[in-house]
């Protein structure tokens, strides 16, 4: 698609530098992605840690391993950190960073210095959440007032951190949104912007508007803990049930902010490994900021037990539905991209292909807590846990190994062990449903969430949701040891393995600093895969 | 009523939220196998054979009449299911006239019964079979829940303002109650029971228990204060050996010296228990968190004697 041939590799590229100062005062977009991805990463296997220990606390009905209240304390830090320090900034700012001005043909982000701001606020935000572990929490991730306004944990410690974390997603959201607007080069029209922009896109709007909320919001628990002013105690005249809106305001929303970037990377990965055009191209690009928009409407589906009034209820499950409808169409333009395609099956391929199963099953138990009556029964159960842990670890994490994958070759210059890939791929994908689509069972027999001891009668399935959650252990630590594997000594990798069409892939392995020595001139679109005319005969 | 499938709906309200669950079941399996089995289909049949021919694809960027139909299909699905569910829902919210009423307070981490009358339990609630029951709820300390899987419905209870739920009962039985929102240490232990009673028994029993409680004649003590100290939920927190809870061992605990909060300390004799019953905040137990509610006007002069008498047999 562009101009510039594939220049010949200067060896190590933007990594060619080295030192710590190199990093630490780095205005490289792609370092401080790479900073991120490592940052993230780190906080993938703490949660991830934390998610094991869970599940062995589980596999008996009583407590066994830690008291009840080391539990709860395990479960609140698996969720705010895979939350906060994981799932929302892995894609936006580490592939993100990376890839979002090389999609777009520019040498960097529009405020490198922001960028670089942004990522030391994050460790800033982490350092105050890990500080906040001399008393640990125990109030979930939700922070559900009055519990988190009387418990005896650093509850404004740690919102501390999430602000700053969330301040961090704020500076990142601005700075990609008016690299979207001003930096593409040259014939990079809206339409021939790659999807994984459009799905950046749509997440840093949701960032910029949704996040102050969430800041506020914890200002306000603190401003309660510290000063004792009753914005949510009851017992003073405030409301508890004010504090689910402001949290469910922020917190529905930033489920597509976790999911709109995967989609974007799946859409990248599919028509390169089919060899296809992508189907519908206008139809997913502003399906994403159809998502973005309908999820400002939504959150009160979080509430539909909290004595909203039945009015309210309705209002908010119709307009639940409607998002149902743009994810359909993004999953229905994927499949139709494969027909006719050529389709290899390359580890990135094969997470994509998983995304869209996990997701389906996902998706498709969304309408059971969409629906009221439903809902009503299955809220607070694992029902909701194995339907977010689909959409979450099978979408959005699926989605983010795809890309890991994907990218590996161009971020690092080296080739991962495509066996080994593969082989871990398929104790995920085994170890995933064994470890959650058992936790939908659960739920529908009734079984509460955030249990730290529970009826003998849940035993077998939680038995064998650990059994899983073991599987699935292995199948990640594989694939990241074959990363690491890679990095060392994997072969160099030539500037665009894949055959990709889109502005990354035509640089050399690992690129320049500046990415393009020479600002490309785009002059089709990133997916004109195939023969216009059909297959010759 | 411990059904292996979760179907086995002790109302019939939750028999029609369990036809809603078949339908989206249904609804759901179809777009399932029908989206995931063209995925299959297709990665297979247009795998690539011909290392060298991948670039021999047609150039298909789109379709605007099937963009146009699976747009509208998934919109008139979703909006049945939601009408579907709103009417299901609906109808379980507007409680008939004429039901027996309960009062149910939360705090952590037990279910403090009421009835009109004047009676009062604890984590078990009895109502009788084949009439409307209206549950009152509320909470004294945090945000709890009151789930009736067997019912398929649950409600929030929150501090400082009241939620109702109403079931039919259809049948006899025993059917558990759980807590669904997070409310600290004991949250997974905060369990009571729903017991629905034939209309005769219920009649007998409510007979009987103005005469004189529960308790069965001739009961030993100590067996009296087993029973009571599971009813009453002192277990929940109270472990007997085994892992911490949030309140102290019952294990070895009569005879012992206590360690107070403020430094003294106190010898775990009857008074002592007693007054730790009945009046919990008087002497802390030091590294306890001051949290245990009093049981003054829930259990009677007898139970608690039972209690300490069964805390003594706790070698």
């Amino acid at each position: 698609m562009a101009q510039a041939a594939e220049e010949p590799g200067s060896g190590r590229g933007y990594l060619a530098e080295s030192g710590w100062r190199s990093w630490a005062y780095t205005m490289d977009h792609k370092r401080i992605g790479v900073m991120y991805l490592y940052t993230t990463i780190a906080f993938f296997f703490i949660g991830g840690i934390f998610a094991l220990l869970l599940r062995l606390e589980l596999l008996s009905p009583q407590a066994k391993y830690f008291s009840d209240h080391t539990y709860n304390i395990f479960f609140t830090l698996h969720g705010s950190m895979m939350i906060f320090l994981f799932i929302i900034p892995a894609i936006p700012s580490g592939l993100g960073n990376f890839f979002i001005p090389m999609h777009i043909g520019a040498r960097d982000v529009a405020f490198p210095r922001i960028n670089l701001a942004s990522y030391w606020v994050f460790v800033a935000g982490f350092l105050v959440v890990i500080a906040s572990l001399v008393s640990p929490m125990d109030t979930g991730w939700t922070f559900y007032t009055p519990y988190s306004a009387k418990t005896g944990a650093a509850v404004a410690t740690l919102s501390f951190g999430i602000f700053l974390l969330g301040m961090s997603s704020i500076l990142t959201g601005l700075n990609f949104i008016v690299t979207i607007h001003k930096l593409r080069a040259p014939g990079m029209t809206w339409h021939r912007l790659p999807l994984f922009i459009w799905g950046m896109y749509s997440t840093s709007i949701i960032q910029v508007v949704a996040t102050p909320v969430v800041g506020v919001t914890f200002l306000l628990l603190a401003m309660e803990r510290l000063l004792g002013v009753a914005f949510f105690d009851p017992a003073k005249g405030g409301d508890p049930v004010l504090f689910q809106h402001f949290f469910w305001f922020y917190s529905h929303p930033v489920v597509y902010v976790m999911i709109l970037p995967a989609m974007g990377i799946i859409s990248e990965v599919i028509p390169v490994f089919s060899r296809k055009p992508i189907f519908g191209y206008k139809a997913i690009a502003y399906s994403s900021l159809a998502i973005a928009f309908l999820g400002f409407l939504v959150w009160g589906h979080h509430m539909f037990t909290s004595g909203m009034s039945p009015l309210a209820n309705a209002i908010f499950s119709f307009l639940t539905f409607f998002v149902a409808v743009p994810t359909a169409v993004k999953v229905f333009n994927w499949i139709a991209t494969l027909y006719k395609g050529s389709i290899t099956f390359e580890s990135p391929m094969l997470y994509a292909l998983t995304f869209i199963f996990l997701f389906a099953v996902g998706g498709l138990t969304g309408p059971f807590l969409g629906a009221l009556a439903t809902d009503v029964q299955l809220h607070d159960t694992y029902f909701v846990v194995a339907h977010f842990h689909y959409t979450m670890m099978g979408g959005t994490v699926m989605g983010f190994f795809a890309g890991l994958h994907y990218w590996f070759p161009k971020m690092t210059g080296k080739m991962v062990n495509e066996k080994i890939a593969r082989i871990s791929w398929a104790l995920v994908f085994v170890g995933f449903n064994v470890a959650f689509f058992t936790m939908f069972i659960a739920g529908v027999k009734g079984m509460p969430r955030r249990y730290a001891e529970y009826l003998p009668k849940f035993q077998v399935e939680n038995v064998i949701s650990t059994v899983g959650a073991a599987i699935l252990a292995v199948g990640i630590g594989m694939m990241f040891w074959n990363f690491l594997q890679g990095l060392r000594k994997g072969p160099p990798a030539p500037g665009n393995p894949w055959r990709a069409l889109s502005l990354e892939w035509q640089t050399p392995s690992p690129p320049d600093t500046e990415n393009f020595h020479e600002i490309p001139v785009v002059t089709d679109w990133p997916y004109a895969y195939g023969t216009p005319k059909g297959p010759a005969a | 009523m411990d059904n292996v499938l979760a179907f086995g709906a002790a109302s019939a309200q939750a028999a029609r939220v369990d036809a809603l669950f078949v339908m989206i079941t249904v609804i759901g399996g179809f777009f399932f196998f029908l989206t995931q089995g063209m995925l299959i289909y297709f990665a297979v049949r247009y795998r690539r054979r011909l290392p060298d021919r991948d670039n021999e694809t047609p150039r298909i960027t789109g379709n605007h009449l099937l963009e146009f139909f699976w747009v509208l299909i998934p919109s008139i699905v979703v909006v049945a299911i939601f009408y579907y569910g709103w009417r299901v829902y609906t109808d379980q919210r507007i409680p008939v006239g004429g039901a027996t009423e309960v009062y149910v307070n939360a705090r952590q981490w037990l279910y403090e019964i009421k009835y009109p009358d004047g009676r009062t339990a604890i984590n078990e609630i009895r109502v009788p079979a084949g009439r409307p029951v209206k549950f009152i709820l509320s909470a004294s300390d945090v945000i709890h829940g009151f789930y009736l899987p067997d019912f398929r419905v649950k409600m929030d209870m929150i501090p400082g303002r009241v939620t109702t739920l109403w079931v039919e009962p259809d049948r006899p039985g025993r059917y558990q109650i759980f807590c669904t929102v997070y409310c600290g240490t004991g949250h997974s232990n905060m369990l009571a029971q729903l017991v629905v009673m034939s209309p005769d028994a219920y009649a007998e029993w409510s007979a009987r228990h103005e005469e004189a409680g529960e308790e069965k004649e001739h009961e030993p003590l100590a067996v009296r204060g087993a029973r009571v100290a599971k009813n009453a939920g002192c277990l929940n927190c109270h472990p007997i050996g085994g892992a911490a809870k949030v309140g102290p061992d019952w294990k070895g605990l009569f005879g012992s010296n206590v360690p107070l909060e403020g430094g003294a300390s106190a010898t775990a004799d009857e008074e002592y228990l007693r007054e730790s019953i009945v009046d919990p905040g008087a002497r802390i137990v030091k590294g306890f968190p001051n949290v245990m509610p009093t049981y003054k006007t829930t259990l009677s002069k007898e139970d608690v004697d039972a209690v300490v008498e069964y805390i003594k047999t706790l070698k």
